[in-house]
């Protein structure tokens, strides 16, 4: 499976490992390892296949189709894919799991707890 | 009590030793009413949010059901942790067994977390035998006073071959059950060398009787039975 073009798209490629604290104000595609934490407030994170990611992200919509391990903070959308395989709690305000992903962790829709603790 | 369970463990694991070699089935859905569920579904509609420990394969039925509740889940599959390789170890008399200090090391931890539901599903009935009882020891302490626990028991009358099922929540008291077709399996090769093999659903390793189930559960305040058609009996304990 290729990563999604765009022009707004930043790409780790399956060969490159980054350790070490990413942030960035644009998409990301993972498809190589990273170590560390990956924070990107208002744009999401996919990871792809190939990839494989040790540590907390921070995003507006992450994507997984690959292997994850950290905790998981959304503030839109998770959406975990068949081949996902996800170790950590995720917090969010919306969750698809695809039949198959595999999940070790809390899931908790901070949207619905929030308001109504708000109410 | 042990020479009850010890017999059927044997006849069970005589019979998956054996080299015939099944041909995978397609995962099938069947569903199924659960008292034990029933019983529990009166919890769902709490105002406070749940905290809930989901045993089985992950579900996304079962997680969307909870969260769209406002409840909390946490989703942690035993049946595959168990079948990590590095697990396998001997004990005093030389035999294979899965190290529970190892297992309990990985698996189950919780320090923020204390659960309102366990549900273990058939989780007791295909865990391996030196797992079991640490195992319920580790979820005794997860569990908040009053908390609940659902697990499923086969009869009997339920052969070595019954059939191991993810369970996904469908209504509050039903269930879809989907065969599993594949597990991980740690097994010594002729050289004595550990390596994994994938191999058909995971097998059933013991019937337990009602004195073993309460004897199981005896560190929890009560235990209600409740009996199906389909060789399965239903347990809800309380801590």
């Amino acid at each position: 499976m290729s990563a999604p073009l765009s022009a707004d798209l930043a790409q780790i490629g399956k060969s490159v490992v980054i350790k070490g604290e990413l942030s960035g104000s644009e998409d990301l595609y993972v498809d190589g390892q990273v170590e560390g934490s990956i924070a990107l407030k208002n744009h999401s994170l996919t990871v792809g296949p190939n990839g494989q990611v040790k540590a907390s992200v921070e995003a507006k919509g992450i994507v997984v189709q690959g292997k994850l391990e950290g905790n998981v903070q959304a503030s839109d959308r998770v959406e975990l894919r068949k081949s996902a395989v996800v170790t950590g709690d995720i917090t969010t305000q919306r969750i698809s799991i695809e039949e198959g992903a595999y999940l070790k962790g809390k899931v908790d829709i901070s949207g619905k707890a929030d308001k109504a603790a708000g109410k | 009590m042990a020479s009850v369970t010890q017999n059927f463990m044997k006849l069970f694991r005589g019979s998956s030793s054996g080299a015939q070699a099944e041909t995978p089935q397609p995962a099938q859905k069947l569903t199924r009413r659960s008292s034990g569920l029933s019983e529990l579904s009166r919890l769902w509609d709490s105002e406070t949010p749940l905290c809930v420990l989901d045993l089985g394969s992950t579900s996304p039925a079962n997680i969307r059901f909870f969260t769209e509740r406002g409840h909390k889940i946490y989703s942690e599959d035993l049946l595959v942790a168990s079948t990590e390789p590095h697990l396998i170890t001997k004990d005093e008399q030389g035999n294979v067994v899965l190290d529970s200090r190892k297992f309990l090391a990985d698996n189950l931890l919780y320090p923020a977390a204390r659960f309102d539901v366990v549900l273990c599903w058939n989780l007791p009935d295909y865990l391996d035998e030196s797992l079991v009882r640490p195992v319920m020891g580790r979820l005794w302490s997860v569990l908040k006073p009053g908390g609940m626990l659902l697990a499923f028991f086969h009869t009997k009358d339920a052969g070595p071959d019954s059939p191991c099922y993810r369970f996904h929540i469908v209504e509050k008291d039903i269930l879809e059950m989907q065969r599993i077709v594949l597990r991980r399996e740690a097994r010594r090769g002729p050289t004595g060398a550990i390596h994994t093999a994938i191999a058909d659903g995971f097998r059933l390793q013991r019937v337990f009787n009602n004195r073993h189930i309460e004897t199981l559960f005896r560190d929890f305040a009560s235990i209600k039975f409740f009996l199906a058609r389909d060789n399965v009996r239903e347990v809800l304990v309380v801590r």
